[in-house]
């Protein structure tokens, strides 16, 4: 299941980057790209595309912060 | 099936009505005196308007759960009917929805609880608080600070041209901490808060601006927004996509009251034997507003559909929808005072008032150079 998020958060991410390539574990904001129009974009992809709600107590920087932090942060609400 | 924009006539119909009623003969007075009566506000109360666009489950407008394209359709149609009424009415509700969403969207529960039905009945007016002396487009280098004080924290600095700062109950703030930008709910009467009203701006001028001083304002912990680190992209970010798109309506709304003035003088006002509406060249100028005005209308109702489906393209159309609307109020309220000649200048006039209100809307919730610069990143995503 796991890999279905990571492929489908992976697609979003490239998209997003200008076609640049990202690895998954890449710190997105070390990068650069973790400006509010790409952060609030992101919440909305994750939050239809997976059906769960990103919540206040989810804002941690771990959450957000590469390819493996969402498709983990994705996986765990889905659980929930 | 996404509903046609025609199918919403009757909710426009009667966002109009209301507007009449209670706005517009208030709208020269909220210009001269630079204040919106407290009626006007309580009116909005009654009518139920500070709810709209807020969950339903925390007192948002009923049925918004069940279908909500429809119901940010007629959101958007709220802020086009007051935009056509007194763009300073609809200031003041666009302001109360990005303070409240960003407090509804990244509260915690508790907080949810705190200020959900205050803020869906307008019991409690909501503001936005971002921009300082120093700092405009660029929000990431903002000066005023949060300093960690026990479990809470101690907030110093100013912030200016703050929408109903003369006015709101709460300011949703942004503020720098060691631990990144940190967004904050300081009421009014927080000690260390003082308020200083700004006065005779050229447009707007119901807006009801301060510049607010905080001095070691103190914030303990169920006043911090989200987490440090996520002020502004996540918690600010969320005012400002739904200030543009509100602010995108209410320009559709100040055009429309360009347009129809211009129609009825053009079809009134009579030189060279006959009324000036058959002169080609006013009709040029008529042509140009109706399809402009229509147009933006037609791209407010395409972002208010990809917001109310949650699309992710919903912030890039918000984005699009303020640039078209925001610079087409500018056009056709300069086409406006063509076509009424001396009268679209003089004292009292709704088209002078309408001329310099419009040329606020290309400044704020992002100047058009800023909206621009993002919409062209938009497209080149991906590139
Ligand atoms: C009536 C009114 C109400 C307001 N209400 C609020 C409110 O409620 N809350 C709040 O926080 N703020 C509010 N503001 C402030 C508003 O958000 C700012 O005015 C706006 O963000 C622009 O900042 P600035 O005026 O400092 O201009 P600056 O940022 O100094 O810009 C000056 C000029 O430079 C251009 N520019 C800047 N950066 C770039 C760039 N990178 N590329 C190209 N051009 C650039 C701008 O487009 C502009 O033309 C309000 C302002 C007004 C006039």
């Amino acid at each position: 299941m796991n890999d279905c998020i990571r492929t489908s958060i992976r697609g979003f991410m490239s998209r997003s980057f200008e076609g640049r390539e990202v690895a998954d574990h890449d710190n997105i904001f070390a990068l650069g790209f973790g400006n509010s129009l790409f952060a609030i974009q992101l919440v909305a992809y994750i939050e239809r595309e997976f059906d769960i709600e990103i919540e206040s107590e989810d804002l941690e920087m771990e959450n957000f912060q590469s390819i493996d932090a969402v498709t983990a942060l994705v996986g765990r609400k889905r659980e929930a | 099936m996404t509903p046609a924009l025609e199918s919403y006539a009757e909710h426009a119909a009667a966002m109009r009505v209301f507007a009449d009623e209670h706005i517009v003969p208030f709208a020269h007075r909220i210009d001269q005196e630079q204040q919106i009566p407290r009626e006007v506000v309580e009116r909005m109360r009654e009518a139920g308007l500070f709810a709209s666009g807020f969950p339903e489950r925390l007192g948002g407008t009923p049925g918004s759960k069940a279908d909500p394209v429809s119901a940010t359709v007629r959101h958007g149609m709220i802020h086009e009917a007051l935009g056509r009424a007194s763009p300073s009415v609809q200031g003041l509700l666009n302001v109360h929805h990005m303070g409240g969403s960003a407090i509804l969207r990244w509260g915690t529960q508790a907080q949810k609880g705190e200020w959900g039905q205050r803020l869906s009945s307008g019991e409690v007016i909501a503001a936005f608080a971002i921009t300082e002396p120093e700092v405009g487009s660029d929000a990431s280098a903002i000066q005023t600070t949060a300093v960690p004080v026990g479990d809470g924290w101690e907030v110093s600095g100013t912030k200016t041209w703050i929408t109903c700062g003369q006015s709101a109950d709460i300011f949703v703030m942004l503020t720098q901490s060691e631990r990144g930008p940190l967004a904050v709910i300081l009421p009014r009467d927080t000690p260390g808060l003082r308020i200083e009203p700004i006065l005779g701006i050229l447009g707007c001028r119901g807006y009801m601006l301060a510049t607010l001083y905080m001095e070691r304002c103190a914030v303990p912990p169920e006043r911090v927004l989200g987490q440090p680190g996520f002020g502004l992209s996540h918690v600010v970010a969320e005012g400002l996509d739904n200030g543009r798109h509100n602010l995108a309506w209410g320009c559709v709304g100040l055009g429309q009251a360009c347009l129809d003035a211009s129609l009825h003088h053009a079809a009134q006002r009579e030189q060279f034997g006959g009324p000036i509406g058959e002169f080609g060249q006013i009709q040029r100028l008529l042509a140009r507003m109706m399809t402009d005005v229509h147009a933006a209308r037609l791209v407010c109702w395409s972002a208010a559909v990809a917001r109310g489906r949650r699309d992710p393209s919903a912030v890039q159309e918000s984005f699009m929808a303020k640039y078209l609307a925001s610079t087409m109020t500018n056009r056709v309220a300069a086409d406006a005072v063509q076509v009424h000649g001396a009268s679209g200048v003089g004292p009292g006039s709704p088209v002078e008032t309408a001329f310099r209100d419009a040329r606020i809307m290309e400044l704020i919730e992002g100047t058009t150079q800023i909206v621009e610069r993002a919409i062209a990143r938009f497209g080149l995503q991906g590139r």
